[in-house]
């Protein structure tokens, strides 16, 4: 478990979106083409260009008025986490910070950890055949700085800092966002997958921010873990052929794509 | 300026003051983790963000001349190294990332004075000089035919012909020389989107 | 805006700060965080302040008088206003003469007459004056009981603003209503401070002056003004608006908010400088004036300096104005300095043709904007167009050097950080170039009058330095070339030079200036005094007499800015007042820029300062020109009678019965103004990538729209599309028994860029503030339908 956390602060959330663009803008990550879809939403979902989401939610009330719910949504960082456990490559790591981090020169393109993630939040690209997701900013962790999306946020919905410390504080807030009329106020990130490095204090349910109510390591990714990966070689060297077909393919259609310009 | 390691350190530094004042203890750098950052040995700039009326503060880290990082500036009283959607993406002004992740300019920056003759459907590139020169003919040629030297008896030095917008995005040194000539030149069509 | 942390209750009404100035929330957040503060959100839509509120009041667009006028009449009726500043700081006790009237069916004051001119109305203000004795005291009732005392005037005028009659107009239900004003009124309790902020949603209106002044009138009763954590806080929309004004980029005013000189009225320096207000520290104002002239022509005589002048014939010359007389013809040449009026301006369609009557243009930007381009905008062809079109590259913010003023009137040096790419340039050097060009001209070929050119004063070296120009803004002694460190220094004689008076001081050390400082505040309230310049002389707070009681003690101890102790002042801040005299003597001019030194519950224009209430002394709902519903409050008023046009009104605007649905325009974090900068940036294009309309549920299956569809929006201006977005926060209204739609749009979009969108100013309409000339951008009508 990572020592210094974030404790995100939906009620404090103003869906600036400075956290996102910051992500990009740190980690140097292209725009992406997008379309307006009826929400302010977007992109609509994570990719290896787009590892911080802001989730805008609408919920009409009996009494006629709208709660419009923000938050930063993206790797939670589990302790329990379902990508390090479906790597066949050993490419997923936990660093010594506690951060789950991806080894780009380990990952074999296999695509296990995209579709086991709970938070759905790991993105593929195409062009590497690389996982990639949220670091933690990891290289400004290790560097003494905080994650540039919490340095961005402006209102304090995003901050860095101490795990025990911030746990208290989220239990603070909780109380005052019951005292203040949200009786399902709850904290998202203890108990959930043993603890998230991204804990989270809600006003509300955590489907209403689009938060899965509860997070589990899938199944299938389990069985996999306990009884196979001890034959990863095995599997490493069968996937990697698999890929490397898989890759020739790619690029073929990459250069049909070329042509067509 | 102050070099990449001491701003760095600084930066660093900015962040580590913060958090001891509210009493939050930050993990030391891993001695086993050599993960350079990305803007060690980088110039430190300061400046002031372009868009809002709020004035936080942006530090650039600039490499060889080119900006390689925006983000607030931790000892900016306004923002305190916070910034929005707007003031983070100062980069894309000049440069923006292509598919790979590689840095490239922003190819719809104006780079060359462009003109587009009456009745001409495309611009035409042209040198500073050429462009001053023309722009100054015309605007004496308007000047001159217009100019109202005298109206009910009172010097009034004054051209109905000629409309001036200045700009909130230009700085007072700037905004005050377009003062100097509309008031010189007798332009009287004069605001700017402060009236909108 | 650190200050805000210091406000109890925090009102954001006609604004949207945490989409379009989100580092305020930073200490909105703060302010609730420590000191258990609230902020109440009022606007037509929940935005994402008001997602974050702790109390959202929606009110129809164009009602933000009646909402307000609702809060005075609340405070009034139910004695909750601060009465000692009332007494003292306000001119609530002075009597206004017998004669004054106001008639509650047409909705006009006594003095209407018709101004054929301008086809509207307008007013002779002489009964709204004051009353006086033989030696022209203004007399006055320190009771507040005389019948023509200001207190019991606004009583009186107030009374049509209950509650129920509110709750009606602005289609919010009353117990909402009520909460608002109880927690808003509560900051009338001394020690607490009440903030309003606003932007544009308060000024885009044909009465966006009473609706600024509608702000006023409550902060006033309530002792909120000059105060920590208090005060009227217009949000600035660009990064150096506040600078561009300081300028005098406007029309009417030279630099430091001196009015241009008018042919009839000013037809020479004695005359000009005779016309000073009567009282007040306007009274000073021939030492600016002729310390400007001097810093321009230094060699000619003050006399002559003034003559070179152009003088105002009393034509309108604002930007619709301008546009206007384009479009009549009269204009022949332009130059748009990073500015984009064909997005940006009202019935930017037509602004659009207008600019093909022009012979030349100059456009100075950093990309290719729509002004520059109007020739390529749809339905136009280029080999029809005869205007020869320059397009010039800027240098961006950081790639220049200078000085640029934010909302608290900071003056904040940027520096160059890059080279700007290719052949851009800053604008300065642009601007020093062309002037240079000009002159060239005028020396090698003669013309018309060139001395007011030749002589200017004009010595920044051969690449302007921005340094030498700020120098001459900051002024100067003529004799040694001193730089002057306060306004107070400077002189009527010409033996001071001065290029903007309220910025002597931020340049006075040439080596060290105090634009440059960079001293952040340890502990302390926020003034940060030692954070750059704040305008003027480094006040951070102004009119800040009202910190402190008539004896000098202040309201809340938490924040002794100015506190009165063994016969002198303890000072925190930069005294906005004679801070030699006792308490008592400088409290009877705590408002000191006006003649009485009163804060204007009623506007007058009393000793010919501040004339800037044409249309109303008190704060008074008109509806907007094109509005759905008929003015519940005054049956035979519409919209405001004095306003500014310049379209005939049958023509310009549309009826009900073809435009059912009220429109609202506005803006998103995302982008920026035109959107030319952030259309243009990917990481912003992603997240906000097409021009949208917000439409309610019951109006898009009326319509048969989905959400994401193509929607055609039309007005009696213009048509354009957008995608749906349909969503609940944009409640429909009921009004008078009817229920009104509101629908709304972003103005980001244009044809140029890499996220390329419709124009929607191309339906805003072109009618003004009697004022200001400020466009009512924020309440007009509108169809829908979908496409396809």
């Amino acid at each position: 478990m990572a020592n210094s956390i974030c404790l995100i602060d939906p009620a404090k959330c103003m869906g600036c979106r400075g956290c996102q663009v910051a992500c990009k803008q740190w980690n140097q990550l292209p725009a992406e083409q997008t379309t307006f879809t009826g929400t302010y939403e977007n992109p609509p979902r994570f990719s290896a260009d787009t590892w911080l989401r802001v989730a805008f939610r609408e919920h009409d009330l009996e009494d006629g008025n709208v709660d419009w719910y923000m938050a930063k949504l993206g790797c939670m960082h589990c302790t329990d986490a379902a990508c390090m456990q479906a790597c066949p490559a050993g490419a997923i790591y936990r660093s010594d910070e506690g951060t789950v981090n991806i080894d780009e020169v380990k990952c074999i393109g296999c695509n296990y950890c995209v579709t086991a993630c709970p938070f759905h939040v790991i993105g593929f690209d195409r062009l590497t055949n690389k996982a990639r997701k949220c670091t933690f900013c990891h290289d400004r962790l290790v560097n003494g700085m905080e994650p540039s999306c919490a340095q961005a946020c402006p209102t304090g919905a995003i901050t860095f800092g101490d795990r025990r410390q911030l746990i208290n504080r989220a239990a603070t807030r909780m109380d005052q966002l019951k005292a203040a009329g949200n009786p399902n106020a709850n904290i998202y990130g203890i108990d959930e997958l043993d603890g998230t490095a991204m804990l989270y204090v809600l006003a509300d349910n955590p489907e209403k921010y689009g938060l899965p109510a509860d997070p589990q390591v899938p199944v299938q990714t389990r069985i996999w873990n306990a009884i196979f990966k001890p034959l990863r070689i095995l599997v490493v060297v069968a996937v990697a052929f698999g890929l490397w077909a898989n890759r020739a393919e790619t690029k073929e259609i990459e250069q049909a794509k070329k042509g067509e310009k | 300026m102050d070099l990449t390691r001491r701003s760095f350190l600084k930066l660093a530094g900015a962040t580590a003051a913060a958090a001891t004042l509210t009493g939050v203890g930050l993990r030391k750098a891993s001695a086993s983790t050599d993960e350079p950052l990305r803007i060690k040995y980088t110039k430190e700039y300061f400046t002031v963000c372009t868009f809002c009326g709020v004035g936080c503060g942006v530090i650039c880290n600039v490499r060889d001349g080119v900006i390689v990082n925006t983000e607030g500036d931790p000892d900016h009283p306004m923002n305190e190294g916070t910034l929005c959607p707007k003031g983070v993406a100062h980069y894309n002004v000049s440069y923006m990332f292509d598919e790979k992740g590689k840095p490239k300019p922003n190819p719809n920056r104006l780079t060359k004075p462009l003109r587009r003759k009456p009745g001409a459907s495309d611009w035409e590139e042209m040198e500073w000089d050429e462009a001053l020169e023309a722009i100054a003919k015309k605007f004496k040629e308007t000047r001159d035919e217009t100019f109202i030297e005298q109206e009910n008896g009172v010097m009034v030095n004054r051209t109905d012909a000629i409309n001036w917008l200045g700009s909130a995005f230009c700085n007072n040194e700037e905004n005050y020389l377009f003062k100097k000539i509309i008031s010189s030149s007798g332009i009287v069509n004069f605001d700017h989107c402060a009236r909108l | 805006m650190i200050d805000y942390k210091n406000s109890d209750v925090l009102m954001n009404i006609g604004g949207n700060t945490a989409e379009n100035h989100p580092i305020t929330m930073k200490w909105i957040e703060k302010a609730r965080e420590e000191r258990g503060a609230k902020l109440i959100c009022v606007d037509p839509r929940l935005t994402r302040t008001g997602a974050v509120a702790d109390l959202y009041v929606p009110i129809r667009p164009g009602t933000n008088c009646a909402y307000l006028g609702g809060l005075t009449a609340y405070i009034l009726d139910n004695n909750l206003y601060h009465e000692e500043y009332v007494k003292h700081y306000t001119n609530a006790t002075y009597l206004v003469n017998e004669d004054f009237d106001f008639d509650n069916v047409t909705g006009l004051f006594s003095g209407v007459e018709d101004d054929p001119d301008r086809n509207a109305k307008a007013y002779d203000q002489s009964t709204w004056q004051y009353q006086t004795d033989e030696d022209g005291e203004i007399l006055t009732d320190p009771d507040m009981q005389d019948e023509n005392c200001v207190l019991q005037i606004m009583k009186r005028f107030y009374q049509a603003y209950s509650l129920e009659n509110i709750s009606e107009v602005t289609g919010c239900p009353i117990d909402t209503l009520e909460e608002s004003y109880r927690l808003y009124a509560s900051t009338g309790d001394p020690e607490k401070a009440g903030n309003m902020l606003y932007a544009m949603g308060i000024t885009q209106f044909s009465h966006g002056t009473q609706s600024v002044r509608s702000v006023a009138v409550p902060q006033l009763l309530l002792g909120n003004i000059g105060r920590p954590g208090g005060g009227v806080n217009a949000q600035r929309g660009q990064s150096n608006v506040q600078g561009c004004c300081d300028m005098g980029i406007l029309y009417h005013i030279l630099t430091g908010y001196m009015p241009v000189p008018q042919r009839d009225a000013h037809p020479n320096l004695d005359a000009y400088n005779e016309a000073v207000p009567e009282g007040g520290y306007w009274v000073n104002r021939p030492n600016f004036m002729n310390s400007m002239l001097t810093a321009w022509w230094p060699e000619q005589s003050l006399d002559v300096a003034y003559q070179y002048l152009p003088k105002l014939d009393g034509t309108d010359r604002s930007h619709i104005g301008q546009y206007y007389r384009m479009g009549q013809g009269e204009v022949k040449g332009m130059i748009c300095w990073a500015d984009n009026p064909a997005v940006s301006g009202p019935t930017s369609g037509d602004k659009r043709k207008y600019q093909a009557l022009l012979d030349w243009m100059v456009v100075v930007d950093l990309f290719e904007n729509e002004t520059a381009a109007f020739w390529k905008a749809p339905g136009m062809n280029p080999a029809d167009i005869d205007t020869d079109v320059f397009l010039l590259p800027a240098a961006a913010a950081y790639e220049r050097n200078g000085s640029k003023t934010n909302s608290s009137r900071w003056i904040q040096w940027q520096e160059k950080v890059q080279q700007a790419p290719g052949e851009a340039k800053s604008d300065l050097w642009i601007a020093d170039k062309l002037f240079k060009a000009i002159r060239k001209e005028y020396e090698e070929n003669g013309g018309v009058f060139p001395d007011p050119i030749l002589n200017m004063n004009w010595d920044y070296g051969e690449e302007a330095d921005s340094g030498k120009v700020a120098m001459e803004i900051n002024g100067y002694r003529v004799a040694d070339g001193q730089l002057l460190s306060s306004f107070g220094d400077l002189r009527d004689d010409g033996s001071t030079a001065c290029g903007s008076w309220i910025y002597t001081g931020f340049y006075s050390d040439p080596d060290n200036p105090a634009t440059k400082r960079r001293i952040a505040e340890k502990e302390g309230i926020g003034l940060n005094s030692e954070w750059t310049f704040a305008w003027p002389a480094n006040r951070r707070i102004v009119y800040n007499r009202g910190a402190a009681d008539p004896q000098g003690n202040p309201w809340n101890p938490e924040f002794p800015i100015f506190k009165w102790v063994d016969d002198q002042w303890e000072m925190m801040d930069v005294p906005d007042f004679n801070a030699n005299i006792p308490p008592e003597e400088s409290a009877e001019s705590a408002f000191i820029m006006l003649p009485e030194g009163k804060g204007r519950l009623f506007a007058n224009g009393h000793g010919g300062a501040g004339g800037t209430s044409n249309d109303s002394p008190m704060p008074i709902h008109y509806e907007p020109a094109e509005s759905p519903v008929d003015n519940l409050l005054y049956p035979q008023a519409t919209f405001n009678p004095i306003s500014q046009r310049w379209y005939p009104v049958e023509e310009h605007f549309g009826e009900v019965e073809d435009y059912p649905y009220i429109i609202s325009t506005y803006r998103v974090t995302e982008h920026y103004q035109s959107g030319i900068m952030t259309r243009n940036m990917p990481w912003l294009v992603e997240t906000m990538p097409e021009l949208f309309i917000e439409l309610h549920p019951s109006l898009a299956e009326e319509k048969g729209i989905q959400n994401g569809d193509m929607v055609e929006i039309e007005s009696k201006r213009g048509k354009i599309q957008a995608r749906a977005c349909v969503t609940s926060r944009i409640k429909p209204y009921n009004v008078n028994g009817n229920t009104i739609h509101v629908v709304g749009l972003p103005w980001h979009w244009g044809f140029m860029g890499m996220s390329q969108g419709d124009v929607t100013n191309d339906l805003a309409p072109s009618i003004g503030d009697p004022n200001s000339t400020i466009p009512e951008y924020k309440a007009f009508l509108c169809n829908v339908r979908r496409v396809g």
